[in-house]
């Protein structure tokens, strides 16, 4: 069996010569590299699958601010609101929004979450599959073949570039986690491959060139109100790739694309805080009192 | 760059906001005790550049302290840490630096119990970190591989001594580097194993004529 799969087109082509899901095939790879079983592998993923719904579970219920004061309380105006009025878009689209933020929330308050693909970016996946899971009574094993799926789409763009903000700006973090959730949905609804590299493609390319240039330097703002908004374009993506819309460009090319896209990006919006939202006037004045060193 | 792995991705299960600001605080400060070996009474940490910036809002400082007194990345109480009991016996005090030759993510921690340590490191992203110096020496130490430190008299035959040591046991290297701080006077080893190494080669090593000083740092369960 092939352990070195380093693209997308690779994956595609395995799957469909070897008859198997994606998620198949990448826990096999990882119990051969960590050397466990693959019920080994699926013990480890149900423990973070666990530890996304702990965090959702707390910090649903709370208000508490961060250290910096600048968020914390999103969430619980979401629900407050949500408690008198319903969503436009009906109760999965709240159950994401909410999720969304109370795991974000939960990072920014130093609760317990999980770091997919990084502590930025992680209510997104979260958020997405969970509320479809609960909203559609997916099964755990649904559930965990899902996360394996997403978390091989993550593992195969970082062999093509780092997932660090740092390094490709924001697309590589908030971006990446989008493209993940959007597989995670649409395998969990039944997509066949093509369907859930099309989704994940179709959702990295929303999002090509979206810098990081968090204010004070925290991972704060934007980051956390930028999470309910990509766990939305992964649900976006996946029903556009459920009907068969196509991306024109093929994934691997589209992680080209960002990976080039990245590379071109200033240092000043990546991650450094030197430019963009952290030197607005309202950036900077917070900087002013979170900083007071 | 390392190969990522599918639990790379989906994990860690962590304390939050960051992963290089949190998590990596608190590996950084768990590698020191592991190789300080035992309980710090006293803690200096000096913070530089990003870590000094931003440590405070990014539980930096808190992940630090945690680590060193023995917490994990997803422990919960690392974030009451000063209020805890767990800090309660031990002297902690941060300073903050800016320094451009350092990486923007680095710390100094200088360790006061039964013996005196200063110890370095960088967290160099997505919760990796790197340890690059123990007192007087240039190190890189990971915390991904249980490791052997050797500080000896730079002369020949000594890293045939210490592998033949370990190939006795059976034990495979992962990697192996020397640097000494001029031809002829202390040189420090540090070797890298696959499989961890039982208490007896550590005296076995100590007892080599010209080393001075043999430590053995457990890997990072987290
Ligand atoms: S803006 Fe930067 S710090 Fe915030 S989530 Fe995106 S990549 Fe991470």
């Amino acid at each position: 069996m092939d352990r070195n799969i380093s693209t997308f087109k690779q994956l595609c082509e395995y799957c469909v010569s070897s008859k198997k899901n994606i998620y198949e095939i990448a826990q096999y790879n990882m119990a051969k590299e960590a050397d466990i079983s693959e019920n080994e592998v699926r013990n480890v993923v149900m423990n973070a699958l666990k530890s996304m719904k702990e965090a959702i579970s707390i910090g649903i219920n709370s208000n508490e601010l961060s250290v910096s004061g600048m968020c914390g309380d999103d969430c619980y105006k979401v629900k407050k609101f949500y408690n008198k009025n319903h969503s436009m878009f009906g109760p999965l689209f709240q159950k994401v929004i909410e999720y969304a933020l109370a795991t974000s929330e939960e990072n920014i308050r130093m609760g317990k979450i999980v770091a997919c693909p990084t502590a930025g970016s992680c209510g997104i996946l979260p958020a997405a599959l969970i509320s479809i899971s609960e909203e559609y009574k997916y099964n755990t094993d649904d559930q965990l073949n899902a996360l394996i799926t997403a978390g091989e789409i993550g593992r195969i763009v970082s062999a093509k570039m780092a997932l660090a903000g740092a390094v490709a700006g924001c697309q590589a973090e908030c971006g990446v986690a989008s493209a993940m959730a959007a597989a995670a949905i649409t395998q969990i609804r039944g997509g066949n491959i093509y369907q859930i590299l099309n989704s994940s493609a179709l959702a990295l390319k929303n999002v090509l060139g979206l810098t990081c240039d968090p204010v004070a330097g925290l991972v704060e703002v934007p980051c956390v109100k930028r999470n309910p908004f990509m766990a939305v374009f992964a649900i976006t993506a996946s029903e556009l790739a459920l009907s068969g819309v196509e991306s024109k460009i093929p994934i691997d090319e589209v992680v080209d694309a960002m990976a080039q896209t990245g590379a071109l990006m200033s240092p000043m919006l990546k991650e450094s805080s030197e430019a963009g939202l952290a030197t607005t006037k309202t950036g900077l004045y917070y900087k002013s009192l979170i900083c007071k060193k | 760059m390392k190969k990522s792995t599918l639990f790379d991705i989906i994990l860690p299960v962590m304390v939050g906001p960051s992963s290089s600001h949190t998590a990596g605080a608190v590996r950084l400060g768990l590698l020191a005790r592991h190789i300080y070996k035992t309980e710090p009474k006293k803690v200096i940490f000096t913070l530089y550049n990003s870590y000094a910036h931003t440590g405070t809002g990014h539980g930096t400082d808190k992940g630090l302290l945690a680590g060193i007194l023995g917490l994990g990345v997803d422990d919960r109480r690392i974030k009451d840490i000063f209020n805890s009991s767990i800090s309660k016996n031990v002297d902690y005090s941060f300073n903050y630096e800016d320094n451009f030759r350092r990486h923007p993510n680095s710390v100094d921690i200088e360790i006061d119990g039964d013996k005196k340590m200063f110890i370095s490191g960088d967290s160099v992203g997505a919760g990796n970190i790197l340890i690059t110096q123990i007192n007087e020496f240039k190190v890189s130490l990971s915390g991904n591989y249980d490791t052997i430190i050797i500080v000896y008299k730079d002369k020949p035959g000594m890293v045939s001594a210490v592998t033949k040591m370990l190939q006795d046991e059976n034990v495979n290297i992962a990697s192996l580097d020397c640097d000494r701080n001029a031809k002829g006077q202390d040189a420090s080893m540090i070797i890298c194993i696959d499989s961890p190494l039982n208490s007896t080669v550590i005296s076995d090593i100590e007892n080599i004529k010209d080393v001075y000083f043999v430590t053995y740092v457990e890997k990072l369960g987290i």
